[in-house]
């Protein structure tokens, strides 16, 4: 088989996956109306399916930033930032990051996956060991791969089983790098931050967590799930993403060890790209501040959240363990999940579909992710929508 | 470990293998190979490699797994760590 032949045999069996053209990946958006509705073909549909947690998407303040910037400092850097491609924005959100988690150090990278990327081969390297949880995100994978470190997996979300593993490394341990997420982006569940990290200082080693899907959600002023432990002095490194909660594209990593500088010299993913763009920077730094003043941008978020994952739990799906603006009902088999993600697009609710094996167990995902902006109404429809169809999944 | 654990490798990876095989036909052997003959998905192997580390109380980097390609191959490794270890 060559390479194009092996191309066309992938395609032959994701189109097996989803007959009659069903464009459930990579849909086309048409129009965006709000945080909450944009038009799909002739449809406006309810947007449950964005990681917009807290509905900042049309922050007057982030676009008047976004605004300003292209005015002042034009559309792009055109270079690295280990160039030409270090603005004043740049450096300033980097120190913004770092006060907000009372880090001594902060890099802000182009994406959030090339922030992974950057910083876990920037840490670790052949001859190293990287310890991650089975249902890690792609860019953990991947910076791990790049970095050329053995990695070893450890069951999901179970510490007694990562601490079995750990042991299992012997000396190696001292060259470990264990890496987990605040929340998990398939079912929404939350690392158990406290016995990994009881484990990580008995063996002595360094701790990543990614705060991709909990910034801005879990904790008073939106740190994350280290803010929601009181564990933020417990953690190395803290990475996370500017397109969640943030609402624009771009990365971070903060930590309190100041060998996170010599990562500028060292990690590909930060030096070989553009830096991100002025407006980008500048609509993060404005929801940066929003974030952390946003209590009650997150209380609302989680009425939101306890509402939808309430009513679905009663209809009698089988959702993830923990609440949380990840809510995604487990289906038994990709067509029951690919019906239902047709069938709530027929009622006008844009959700994910997510098949095997991207979702865990081998099942099947509709996976809602709910957000500030939301009203409690749209939630109610969502929920009886989703109640409607129980039996027809079901059947 | 010598060549009987060798062997007593190969049979549990066929026993395994056998349950998590979406093609139930084919009868499995040193020489079979894990992703065009048994269509065994990444997940599904990446969690047989845990099972294994389990069962012999040893690691196995999954970037060890590159160059393998065959029930046999997968033994051999096994074996080499375990001996090592």
């Amino acid at each position: 088989m060559n390479l194009l032949e092996k191309l066309d045999a992938a395609a032959t069996a994701r189109k097996s996956l989803l007959p009659d053209g069903v464009g459930a990946f990579g849909i086309p958006i048409e129009e965006v109306y709000s945080a909450t509705e944009a038009r799909i073909g002739d449809r406006r549909v309810l947007l449950l399916g964005t990681n917009n947690y807290l509905g900042l998407t049309f922050a007057p303040e982030c676009i008047q930033a976004a605004h300003q910037a292209i005015d002042k400092e034009g559309t792009g850097t055109t270079g690295s930032r280990m160039a030409n491609g270090s603005y004043f924005g740049h450096r300033a959100l980097e120190r913004e990051f770092a006060d907000f988690y009372q880090c001594s150090n902060g890099i802000v990278f182009t994406t959030g996956y090339q922030a992974n990327l950057g910083t876990i081969s920037g840490l670790v390297g052949p001859g190293d060991t990287v310890l991650i949880d089975g249902d890690s995100h792609a860019s953990i994978y991947d910076g791990c791969i790049l970095s050329g470190a053995d990695i070893v997996r450890f069951k999901h979300n179970d510490a007694a089983d990562m601490e079995k593993r750990l042991r299992r490394l012997g000396n190696r341990v001292e060259t470990t790098l264990i890496i987990a997420e605040g929340i998990y982006s398939m079912l929404g569940d939350q690392a158990p931050l406290a016995e990994i990290i009881k484990i990580k200082k008995q063996y002595g080693c360094i701790l990543l967590l990614d705060e991709a899907h909990s910034l801005g959600v879990l904790g008073e002023t939106g740190q994350g799930l280290v803010e929601k432990t009181g564990l933020l002095n417990e953690v190395d490194f803290i990475t996370g993403t500017f397109s969640k909660s943030l609402c624009s594209i771009g990365g971070f990593c903060v930590s309190n060890h100041p060998q996170l500088e010599q990562l500028r010299y060292v990690s590909h993913p930060y030096i070989f790209t553009a830096s991100p763009s002025p407006a980008t920077i500048a609509s993060t730094r404005a929801a940066l501040e929003l974030l952390r003043k946003g209590s009650h941008l997150r209380e609302q978020l989680w009425k939101n959240c306890t509402q939808l994952y309430t009513q679905l739990k009663q209809t009698g799906y089988q959702l993830g363990p923990d609440p949380g603006p990840v809510i995604a009902a487990i289906l038994e088999t990709p067509q029951q999940a690919l019906l239902m993600w047709k069938s709530l697009l027929e009622h006008n609710i844009y959700v994910n579909l997510i098949l095997p094996p991207a979702a865990p167990e081998g099942k099947s995902l509709v996976r809602c992710s709910v957000n500030a902006a939301h009203t409690s109404e749209q939630i109610q429809y969502v929920g009886d929508t989703f109640a409607k169809l129980y039996d027809l999944v079901n059947a | 470990m010598s060549e009987t654990d060798y062997n007593q490798i190969v049979q549990l990876l066929c026993d395994r293998l056998t349950s998590l095989s979406k093609v139930p036909e084919v009868s499995i052997a040193p020489e079979t190979n894990l992703i065009t003959q048994l269509s065994i998905d990444s997940i599904k192997l990446l969690n047989l490699i845990m099972e294994i580390e389990d069962t012999f109380d040893i690691s196995i980097p999954i970037n060890a797994l590159t160059d393998i390609q065959t029930v046999g191959e997968l033994a051999a490794l096994v074996h080499k760590i375990k001996s090592a270890s």
